[in-house]
């Protein structure tokens, strides 16, 4: 009546994905090692840092925390999908520029995290650039330059329309 | 590290879930944001997850007959954006930015919340505040708890080992409701060190029918009755003389400062019911 592994179809940055996967295998584990797409990281494995943020059906989610099996049928975009389409690539020429990356291990979960904050449109104040990230940790940088990258993109991104 | 294997099984309708929580060792997945965190760490193990996230009919908010219905699988991220919970059930509004991170809020639900009963969650101390109602359906039928029946100890509710939490239920605020919601966590989103979630009826220029229900200072939310009474007759300061919590030393803070940071807290709450 029940099992332990499982066909799924789902779509992973806009290409089909049809893979067999063990029950307790989590949709961050599914995309490094079944489809290796390492971008997005392993960090605390359990939701407290933020490294594994990727988006299912449009909303971001800790990919530790949620299990590939759980995804059939989902739409997942990682970093790498992001990163192809040019969606962040002024958060990302933005990081660079203002040193918001050191080792880079937080920086996936950052821009993904920043991009949901961003996408909702206008320019937020940096209380709630800092309260969008909270969930996020990053053990170089100190955050300021983060902050800094974000609200520099929120206004250029409003500035250009 | 990685989950112990299990079995999995998404649940077609609620009698199903009902009937395979049977299983020893069985689990009900919803959100995921605790239970999938402890399987990760191996600090549970069961033997079957009953994935109830597909059952239609067990999300979504409605005003019933004066009270605000959550259904079990409402999203936390979806009562955050809902304008019958920040009209109707404010303490509930205020409390749920404190909780997870927006990832998190985006899976977790309002029923996980509750029937997992962390002792510093803010959810579980909202219901007691509000003198809140819990259903429940098991193998005989459906069932409705009061909230100050059921949390029970740590991580202990009144729910039977094949009862699913099906909704939870607050009145609905009126012009006279005034609530106050205050945590203080290392950082935002964390679980609480010491949390307060706090209802009162607007009485002239004073409060009436003062609740104050603490999170992060015992096995399960606790109300702060003495205090609850200082307030009600206006006095902040005696309120906060009148605590008597009997915070545990943990891992964030020795008993002496939650019961310090408690008196702090009452103090901005105050202020929040105080202001209409």
């Amino acid at each position: 009546m029940t099992d332990s592994a499982f066909d799924i179809s789902l779509t992973v940055n806009g290409e089909r994905v049809r893979e067999r996967v063990d029950a307790r295998k989590t949709l961050v584990d599914f995309l490094r090692e079944d489809l290796a797409l390492t971008g997005s990281h392993v960090g605390c494995e359990h939701g407290v840092c933020g490294a594994c943020t990727v988006r299912v059906n449009g909303e971001i989610v800790r990919g530790c925390l949620m299990l590939a099996v759980q995804c059939d049928g989902a739409k997942v975009e990682t970093i790498e999908g992001m990163s192809d389409s040019g969606e962040v690539a002024d958060l990302q020429a933005a990081f660079e520029q203002r040193n918001a990356l050191q080792c880079g291990y937080c920086t996936p979960g950052m821009i993904a995290a920043a991009q949901d904050l961003l996408r909702r449109g206008g320019v937020p104040s940096r209380d709630e650039i800092r309260e969008h990230l909270s969930g996020n940790y990053c053990r170089c940088t100190g955050y300021h330059a983060i902050i800094d990258a974000v609200e520099a993109v929120a206004q250029a991104r409003a500035g250009g329309r | 590290m990685k989950p112990a294997p299990f079995a999995y099984k998404k649940a077609r309708s609620l009698d199903e879930a009902v009937a395979l929580l049977v299983e020893k060792d069985a689990r009900l997945l919803a959100g995921g944001q605790s239970l999938i965190a402890t399987l990760n760490m191996r600090l549970s193990a069961p033997s079957l997850l009953i994935d109830i996230n597909g059952l239609g009919g067990l999300d979504g908010i409605t005003v019933k007959g004066g009270a605000v219905e959550i259904g079990a699988l409402t999203r936390h991220a979806q009562a955050e954006r809902s304008d019958v919970i920040a009209k109707q059930a404010p303490l509930i509004a205020r409390a749920i930015p404190h909780i997870g991170h927006p990832a998190i809020r985006n899976r977790g639900t309002l029923g996980g919340s509750i029937a997992f009963a962390d002792p510093a969650a803010e959810l579980p101390a909202c219901l007691l505040a509000l003198d809140g109602e819990i259903d429940a359906t098991g193998p005989k039928g459906k069932r409705t708890i009061k909230a100050q029946d059921f949390f029970k100890g740590l991580f202990e509710t009144a729910l039977g080992p094949q009862e699913v939490l099906t909704a939870i239920r607050v009145p609905a605020a009126d012009n006279a409701a005034r609530v106050g919601f205050a945590e203080l966590a290392r950082r935002h989103g964390d679980y609480a060190i010491v949390g307060l979630a706090a209802c009162a009826r607007a009485n002239g220029k004073g409060l009436s029918d003062v609740r104050l229900a603490y999170f992060g200072v015992g096995s399960t939310p606790v109300r702060a009755k003495k205090a609850e009474l200082a307030l009600a007759s206006g006095n902040i300061d005696a309120a906060i003389k009148a605590l008597d919590l009997q915070p545990h030393d943990d891992v964030q803070a020795t008993g002496k400062v939650k019961t310090h940071l408690a008196g702090a807290l009452l103090r901005r709450v105050a202020k929040q019911l105080l202001e209409a």
